[in-house]
């Protein structure tokens, strides 16, 4: 049985669907990401856990126990905010001995998992600072040690690291993955920001406009998107125009001058999505010119105009010399790496 | 600044205890049962209050008659002294405008410090007692070597004094001063959504300081004068103090007559009814310029 | 950002002695040594503020004043809280009627509130009394502890109170622990407006207030309804070093220009 299942949930606002027929089943000790853009449902979807929001339909249960019945203040679930949401006039210890308080916890022990917490995040010592006079990232940490100070069953994180810079965030990514698969703890993240969602999650549930549009692992994700949206809000994503020219035998999949034996699935026009990286300068295949080579250190960039519209490459910086701007190329890909969907639907 | 969620609609406020449609009420009920009770009631006791009868001997008669009001209507007295009422209350208005709109822009072009300081000069008299102010001006006024009117001669305005003690021009000056910091604020709240960049763009395009002013400037801050406008009239109109201390017992306007009534002459009845219509008149004409307003800069106030 | 001309600043310098003088001329005229109104010229005396006290109506009504507005504007609040959740909270049928009533007194003239307070209290035998002042005081100043207090709650920061509840707190623990502490100081300043309100107010007052239950201003108004001495001169300035006091506080609390223009706290 999984430890918490989503049925069939759903969201209006008056007449707008926010979310829509959500169901997933989360394994105890799993980490799963909540990926897309803004106002895809995302944060709605983690709120009707939390309890802020009544699902309109659907159930959400917790190790069997339908939570929408539930009080917020008594679903033992930890949160952490996109504002951090610390209690300003509260110091360090006293924000994260709150739900502690809460809980009735006698006051010795509430000293002694305040100081576990706030260690286990790396603020020994910051106990009578106030909030306002740390910074971003150590305000983050008061609040992760808030949320889990009370040993949550679930842990949710609404964009927690979204207020910080680049190099922060990458920091505090590692630190959250190492805290959490210390502490077994089952955790929903909320994230708009596909990176953070690949290197933190068991799992990935990608929405789009309030549904569910793929959940897997960041591989299958990113290797096999279900959908075109998919595989364009993970990561960049050429998509050629092809057909399928049945009169020859074996049929083949035609793409402008690059062809290959068609897939037995598909028929009519279809369109040929790879990545970036998966494409190689080759002898023959599809006719491109370079029409921009950007050095980006580890990689070169190459915007390319092809017989079937504009495409990226990526190739890594091996020191062997790599085409010029203006040079005619032919691009070619492994047929695995390829995903092919009839034009106009999914795969 | 959406901090529940980036993603959840703002129109609709989340609720963190889900199903309680009845929560605003109860919260709101005693506030609102203490409005209805003190407030609503005695208002509707006030008004029924102007059609009963009133002698000198009998006292309050709780009967329905339009007595009062057909006394105000017919007895010129009342006339006149609305029309003095609503004379003021325009000239202080017109002042205000014409005196605190200036003030309030070249406040605004001030840089930090100052501004703030200026600001807490100007607007801090609105919650100093009003019986304080009229003092002051009283004294300012003294007669006929007042202050006043010593700077006026000494300045080769006038030749002789002014009377400004128990005159319309007295009430209209210190009421004038008692109600700036509300045009100021009303005019400074509107230059607050100006773009500071917008004049330079107006001067780049090759227009002069007067041109900005006039064609860029004071369009935009019209509302803001003419909310300010309404503000300060119907306060005008309905101010008691002022005209009380510097009218003395004769020259009356509304508020003044009405306390005559109540607490001199001891006709209730009558004091309701131009209490009454005191509230009447205001409201129609507050309403009425606010609608006008609107209309007028629908636009501007987007 | 272009700045003032000398013409403007000109007009601004006359504007602002033209808006003190008033003011500034009761407090000179309150320092006279002598018997008459007139500015301290041959130095400055402490006669007529220590006249003060063998006038015991000033001093008693002094002290009726400042209990009343304390207590009217404590009392506001306590009302006036609610409703500021239930406004800032929830989208429901009859909010914008609720507001508008509950601002209705600062559209009311003061005049009318008066009479129509006298009347009622007078029909209902509590003429004259203190608690008929409360009340009536609680209404006046209610628009300026709701609007203060309003404007707190709806800055405020709703995920901290999510928080709070996701850690176990409800009901009154979340509201003692988290939410008043949160929006205290707009209920402060509310508090502070609301008791310069009531403790400035004339108009109404007059109408209500019987010997014994005089407030400062209206013992002021009655005193100089008769005659205008120094004695007046050194009770104004102390209401105004009172007020001053008070304003003062408010401004270096929480910033005079969002307390008179009633704008929302942006989140603190």
């Amino acid at each position: 049985m999984s430890f918490l299942e989503l049925e069939h949930v759903a969201k209006q606002f008056g007449s707008q669907t926010v979310v829509d027929d959500f169901s997933l089943a989360v394994r105890k000790g799993e980490f799963i990401s909540f990926l897309g853009p803004s106002g895809c449902g995302k944060t709605t979807t983690l709120q009707m856990i939390a309890g802020f929001l009544e699902p309109s339909r659907g159930a959400i249960r917790l190790e069997g126990h339908d939570l929408t019945a539930v009080h917020p203040a008594r679903r033992g679930l930890g949160v952490v905010f996109q504002s951090y949401a610390l209690f300003p006039h509260m110091t360090v210890a006293e924000n994260v001995a709150f739900g502690l308080e809460m809980r009735r916890v006698p006051r010795s022990q509430r000293a002694e998992r305040v100081a576990a917490a706030l260690a286990m995040v790396g603020l020994a010592g910051y106990e009578a600072r106030y909030p306002r006079r740390m910074s971003g990232g150590q305000q983050q940490r008061v609040a992760l040690a808030r949320a889990l100070v009370i040993q949550p069953s679930v842990l949710l994180l609404d964009e927690p690291l979204s207020n910080l810079d680049a190099k922060l965030r990458e920091e505090m990514q590692i630190e959250l993955r190492q805290i959490q698969r210390t502490l077994g703890t089952t955790t929903i993240l909320v994230t708009h920001d596909q990176n953070e969602a690949m290197s933190l999650s068991d799992r990935i549930v990608v929405m789009s406009q309030g549904r569910i549009e793929q959940i897997g692992t960041p591989q299958e994700t990113y290797e096999r998107p279900a959908s075109a949206f998919v595989s364009q809000f993970l990561g960049k994503t050429n998509d050629f125009a092809a057909t399928v020219d049945r009169t020859a035998n074996p049929a083949r999949l035609v793409a402008g001058s690059w062809q290959a034996p068609a897939p037995v699935a598909v028929a009519g026009p279809v369109t040929i999505s790879l990545r970036p990286e998966r494409i190689s300068f080759a002898d023959v295949g599809l006719a491109a010119r370079i029409v921009s080579r950007i050095f980006q250190g580890n990689h070169w960039l190459f915007q390319c105009e092809t017989e079937c519209g504009p495409a990226l490459v990526v190739r890594q910086n091996d020191g062997k010399p790599q085409p010029a701007e203006g040079e005619a190329v032919r691009l070619a890909w492994r047929l695995e790496d390829m995903s092919v969907r009839s034009s106009g639907g999914a795969a | 600044m959406s901090t529940v969620g980036t993603t959840a609609p703002q129109a609709v406020v989340a609720s963190s205890e889900p199903s309680a449609a009845g929560t605003p009420w109860l919260l709101s009920a005693p506030a609102l049962m203490l409005f209805v009770g003190v407030l609503v009631i005695p208002l509707a006791m006030t008004v029924m209050l102007s059609f009963h009868d009133w002698g000198q001997y009998k006292g309050i008669e709780p009967v329905f008659i339009l007595k009062n009001w057909r006394e105000i209507a017919s007895d010129p007295y009342y006339a006149e002294m609305f029309w003095r009422t609503f004379r003021i209350a325009l000239l202080a208005t017109a002042i205000t405008a014409v005196l605190g709109a200036p003030e309030a822009y070249i406040l605004n072009r001030m840089s930090g410090r100052w501004k703030g300081f200026f600001m807490l000069l100007i607007l801090g008299p609105l919650l100093i007692s009003v019986v304080a102010r009229t003092l002051g001006w009283a004294l300012l006024f003294g007669g006929n070597n007042g202050l006043v009117n010593k700077l006026l001669i000494s300045l080769g305005l006038i030749n002789a004094p002014l009377p400004f003690m128990f005159t319309e021009t007295g009430i209209v000056v210190a009421l004038a001063h008692v109600m700036m910091p509300f045009m100021v604020l009303s005019v400074w709240v509107a230059l607050q959504r100006v773009d500071p960049q917008i004049e330079n763009a107006a001067m780049s395009l090759g227009a002069g300081a007067f041109t900005i002013i006039r064609r860029i400037i004071l369009p935009q801050i019209m509302p803001g004068v003419l909310s300010g406008a309404i503000i300060v009239f119907s306060l005008s109109a309905s101010a008691f103090a002022t005209p009380a201390i510097i009218g003395g017992r004769r020259l009356k306007v509304a508020a003044t007559l009405a306390y005559d009534e109540f607490l001199n002459t001891l006709n209730w009845p009558l004091g309701a009814a131009v209490a009454v219509l005191l509230l009447v008149a205001l409201a129609l004409i507050v309403v009425g310029s606010n609608a006008l307003i609107e209309r007028r800069y629908a636009e501007v106030f987007r | 950002m272009r700045t003032n001309g000398p013409l403007a600043l000109a007009f601004h310098t006359i504007f602002v002695v033209v808006m003190l003088a008033p003011i500034v001329v009761v407090c000179l005229v309150a320092f006279t040594p002598e018997g008459f109104l007139s500015l301290p010229t041959h130095g400055f005396s402490l006669r007529w503020f220590r006249e003060i006290a063998n006038y015991p109506e000033f001093v008693h009504a002094f002290w009726i004043s400042l209990g009343l507005g304390m207590l009217s504007s404590f009392v506001a609040l306590l009302f006036a809280v609610p409703v500021a959740l239930a406004i800032a909270r929830y989208q429901f049928r009859g909010r914008e009627a609720l507001m508008a009533l509950f601002l209705s007194p600062l559209m009311i003239p003061h005049v009318v509130l008066g009479i129509a307070f006298l009347r009622f209290f007078t029909s209902i035998g509590m003429g004259g009394s203190f608690a008929a002042l409360l009340v009536a005081h609680v209404i006046v100043v209610f628009p300026f502890a709701l609007r203060l207090t309003l404007a707190a709650t709806t800055g405020m920061d709703r995920s901290i109170e999510m928080a709070a509840v996701s850690l176990g707190a409800g009901g009154w623990t979340l509201f003692r622990r988290v939410t008043l502490p949160l929006i205290l100081p707009g209920v402060i300043s509310g508090w502070a407006l609301a008791f310069i309100q009531s403790f400035d107010d004339l108009t109404m007052t007059v109408f209500l207030a019987a010997p014994g239950t005089e407030t400062l201003p209206v013992r002021m108004f009655l005193y100089i309804q008769d005659n205008i001495d120094p004695l007046v001169t050194s009770v104004s300035a102390s209401v105004i070093a009172i007020t001053m006091t008070a304003l003062i506080l408010l401004d270096r609390f929480y910033g005079l220009d969002r307390v008179l223009a009633g704008k929302s706290d942006p989140g603190r």
